[in-house]
């Protein structure tokens, strides 16, 4: 016994250590006062653009007027960090706005996006990024969706992930992997792996039609092992020129 | 009692003009194009979307009359339901068996006739 103590006493710091490390790098706990205030600034100043309540669009004509992403799932949706990051410095994720048709133009070659068209979104101070990020981790619509996916740890070569999303699925076309290569429609993927849940990249790409019926990402009935890997390969992209 | 049968039949009938897979009301086909294919097919059907810088397989001009007049309507179909790969072309071309009901694929290839102002087997 007393030779298993050394050992026991090892493992309990070590574990320690690991639960400390987890909480460093987590995002700092809400407040239920965070949050009603964080709350009262969405409801202020966000929800002109964003749908706080769901649901999403149904119809082509209220796709086309939604003027930024809906929220109403942001809990289940993004890492906190994140959004606190994001809410004080925010550089556009989607490059051809929302909707996307509403800023494009012809181009010399191709159509373009319409830089004059889309409008900076508003930058917060610490103190209310951190309040507006509690308020949207409590909106956690589709949870029942979430629920069902389960993304096994795991690894896979950056190399095999690129060619699953690029060659095999065609992702690419609509998504950057790096600030100048990819698609301009979708949302940009190089940032992915610090701005969204592991279990939301998996169920929205097993159907984004049950995220947001009328979406213009398609269904392409991806099988379960190539969204692991491509849940893998997303949750490594976390920003920076990384083709 | 006739009366009654007559508007559950009428009901029944309804139903199935206006129904769809999706149970949704279907949109014009010029709205759908506008928002799913011009994202790569370009906002004036010419291949020449936002997306194609990028992309090893360059998206069809829909506006190419020799070669959208070689496809057949089933073909087209085929493509826009069940993706590229389906008719043996690029996986870059998605299916949106899931975003369209029938009737709106159908009237999908009606649009496109009107884009390349052919017919099937025509220029």
């Amino acid at each position: 016994m007393n030779l298993l103590k050394p050992f026991a006493l090892w493992k309990g710091i070590a574990g320690a250590a690991v639960a400390v490390g987890i909480l460093a790098l987590a995002a700092p706990p809400s407040r239920a006062g965070d949050v009603s205030a964080g709350m009262g600034i969405l409801k202020n100043s966000c929800v002109s653009c964003h749908n706080l309540t769901g649901p999403a669009p149904t119809t082509l004509k209220a796709l086309w007027a939604r003027k930024g992403p809906d929220l109403f799932y942001a809990g289940n949706e993004f890492r906190k960090s994140w959004l606190i990051s994001w809410l004080q410095k925010p550089v556009r994720v989607r490059p051809a706005g929302e909707f996307y048709a509403d800023h494009i133009k012809p181009g010399p070659v191709h159509d373009v996006v319409d830089e004059s068209t889309l409008k900076p979104h508003m930058a917060l101070s610490k103190e209310d990024a951190v309040k507006v990020a509690d308020a949207l981790m409590t909106l956690r619509a589709h949870s029942d969706l979430i629920a069902r996916e389960h993304v096994a740890p795991g690894t896979i070569s950056k190399t095999m992930g690129k060619m699953v999303f690029g060659k095999f699925l065609g992702c690419i076309a609509c998504h950057r992997i790096a600030p100048d290569y990819g698609g301009l429609s979708g949302p940009e993927l190089y940032t992915a792996g610090s701005r969204l849940q592991p279990a939301f990249m998996a169920s929205y790409i097993r159907s984004p039609q049950a995220w947001d019926p009328k979406i213009w990402m398609p269904n392409k009935h991806v099988n379960d092992a190539r969204i692991q890997q491509l849940v893998h390969y997303l949750q490594s992209m976390k920003g920076g020129n990384q083709p | 009692m006739k009366f009654l049968k007559n508007v559950l039949l009428l009901a029944a009938g309804l139903c199935l003009m206006f129904g769809s897979a999706k149970g949704a009301m279907a949109a014009s086909a010029k709205d759908n194009y506008r928002t799913y294919c011009a994202q790569c097919h370009g906002m004036q059907g010419n291949g020449q979307g936002i997306n194609v810088r990028d992309m090893d397989v360059q998206p069809r001009n829909h506006t190419d009359a020799v070669y959208m007049g070689s496809r057949s309507d089933h073909d087209l179909l085929t493509a826009d339901k069940k993706g590229g790969l389906a008719i043996n072309k690029s996986v870059l071309m998605p299916p949106w068996g899931d975003t369209l009901n029938d009737q709106e694929l159908h009237a999908m290839v009606q649009y496109l006739r009107k884009l390349c102002h052919c017919q099937e087997g025509k220029q």
